[in-house]
């Protein structure tokens, strides 16, 4: 593996650039492997790199239907911030965000994190103790969160209209100074490279068909467009398809795939300093290192795979935006685009073993997952290896629907979906 | 935006409407006599297909009404609409090539 550095950086250039080398190998399949991970996200090349890093196993293989970090990985609004309120989900949350804040110097691949802060806007009563709530807890958990009042809010964030004369007037806000976003990309090269380098195969365009099991039950390998793959282990992590590749093997999930739609401006020059959210009246907006208005707009709420979706749920959002920030009525959009999410009915997510040996599943991250891609990674990573959850992930199995231990984040997501 | 035809107003846009999820789930005849398991699978655990889904919507901004629906998850078409108490319909290859199309 080439190391990145100012250094390598000036020797290339005395070559022109001529010198630089694919990041990752590209391979054909074994005809077996020990692990095979299903789905090339971030989530999925993340827990081949932690598999190779911590476990010290080499023989891994991540398959994906389309081309890496294609789907979800390209398609979300880069937040990151870990101020979810039980106390399940803030230890998960946060145990990614501390592994983001080392993530560039680890792989050696700049991520490009910035904790610029996420600030969450209240604009009834309902809101303001909801969010106090939130910051009391993250607190009591050891998770930086602060109460702003409509002053400070602007202070912060001095685009923000904080009038009382608008129709939902800004009460106060809390806010995470350690959130922040990510370049998307990024994370899923740089961890594609680092677990390339440690001997995991990636191959691209090869679309998973079926689970193979024998007679007793446990998986044996996966039927895929390139063949058929042996494998003692197969990790899913597959987002919004984790319905279709589960029910290869026969599970159903407590999934619905909606379309969840986001939308960028044309880039301006530095205008907007961190993360605004509003639950409320739906805002969701924050600017990305090139210039852009990084918009989240809300799901379509029905069942599809379609990756787009109504138009009036992104314009929803901007009448939101606009009135939030009267600065942006001129900005013009320049594209939108749609994920397929994978939602459960308490919007946490499932990082589990399941009624099939062998098989480990990584779903269930709905509007959420890219801020939690290193630390998902990470303990999917540890599941597969030690065959048993770590303590951290152990509430978020399939069984908790069973067993009515929901974990009930609804309330608790950005912005309502 | 999606152009859905309610069986009782005609064709409207889709933002009159709401979803309802998964069609055809039967609330249980004898709760009491269900398991843990049957409940999960009754509340909670949904085919989510990539195909043809049958789901209900409700024309909350018109009739009020429940109905339910075919539509294709990979292209959001709509094979048809039929009433709250209907079976699911059988539908033609042609209808299901048409609604993937």
């Amino acid at each position: 593996m080439q190391k990145f550095s100012a250094f390598s950086l000036f020797r290339q250039a005395l070559g022109a650039h001529q010198g630089w080398k694919p990041q990752w190998r590209s391979v054909k399949p074994k005809a077996a492997y020990d692990i095979i991970i299903v789905g090339g996200g971030g989530h999925g090349l993340g827990a081949a790199y932690y598999l190779a890093k911590q476990h010290g196993l080499r023989n891994i293989a991540v398959v994906e239907r389309g081309w890496l970090a294609g789907g979800n990985t390209a398609r979300n609004t880069t937040i990151i911030r870990s101020n979810y309120l039980f106390d399940e989900s803030s230890s998960y949350y946060e145990h990614s965000l501390k592994l983001w804040e080392g993530l560039s110097q680890e792989l050696n691949y700049n991520v490009m994190f910035s904790q610029r802060g996420c600030l969450m806007i209240a604009h009834t009563v309902h809101d303001v103790q909801v969010f106090k709530r939130h910051v009391y807890a993250n607190r009591l958990n050891g998770i930086d969160n602060e109460w702003l009042t409509p002053q400070e809010v602007k202070e912060f964030c001095p685009p923000l209209n904080i009038s009382p004369n608008i129709r939902y007037p800004i009460l106060g806000g809390a806010l995470q100074r350690r959130a922040g976003t990510a370049r998307h990309d990024a994370v899923a090269w740089g961890f594609a490279r680092a677990a390339s380098d440690m001997g995991v195969d990636i191959i691209e365009n090869c679309e998973v068909t079926g689970i193979t099991r024998a007679p007793s039950g446990e998986v044996t390998g996966v039927e895929t467009t390139l063949g058929p793959i042996k494998a003692r282990k197969i990790g899913v992590s597959a987002a919004g398809h984790s319905s279709v590749v589960m029910g290869m093997a026969g599970i159903r999930l407590p999934l619905q795939s909606n379309p969840l739609q986001a939308l960028v401006s044309e880039p301006v020059k530095p205008a907007f300093p961190t993360i605004v959210m509003s639950n409320t009246i739906h805002a969701y907006i924050s600017q990305s290192d090139k210039g852009e208005m990084v918009i989240g707009a809300g799901t379509d709420g029905y069942v599809s795979y379609t990756q787009r979706g109504g138009l009036h749920i992104p314009a929803h959002t901007l009448e939101a935006i606009t009135e939030l920030c009267p600065m942006f009525r001129r900005l013009r959009m320049m594209r939108s685009w749609g994920g397929i999410t994978d939602n459960t009915p308490d919007r946490s997510p499932i990082t589990a073993k399941t009624s099939v040996p062998g098989l480990y599943v990584n779903c269930g991250w709905g509007t959420g997952g890219f801020k939690a891609t290193p630390g998902a990674a990470n303990l999917f990573a540890w599941t597969i290896a030690k065959d048993e959850p770590h303590p951290i992930n152990a509430p978020f199995t399939i069984e908790r629907f069973r067993e009515g231990a929901l974990i009930d984040e609804a309330a608790a997501a950005a912005v309502a979906h | 935006m999606l152009l859905i035809k309610c069986p009782y107003c005609g064709e409207r846009a889709e933002v009159e409407f709401a979803n309802g999820g998964e069609a055809h789930i039967a609330r249980p005849a004898d709760p009491m006599a269900l398991n843990d398991e049957q409940w999960a699978q009754y509340l909670y655990m949904r085919d989510n297909p990539k195909g043809l889904i049958a789901e209900r919507w409700r024309h909350a901004h018109g009739c009020g009404r429940f109905f339910n629906a075919l539509r294709d998850t990979r292209t959001d078409r709509f094979v048809m609409t039929y009433e709250m108490g209907q079976p699911r319909p059988d539908i033609t290859p042609e209808q299901a090539a048409e609604a993937a199309r």
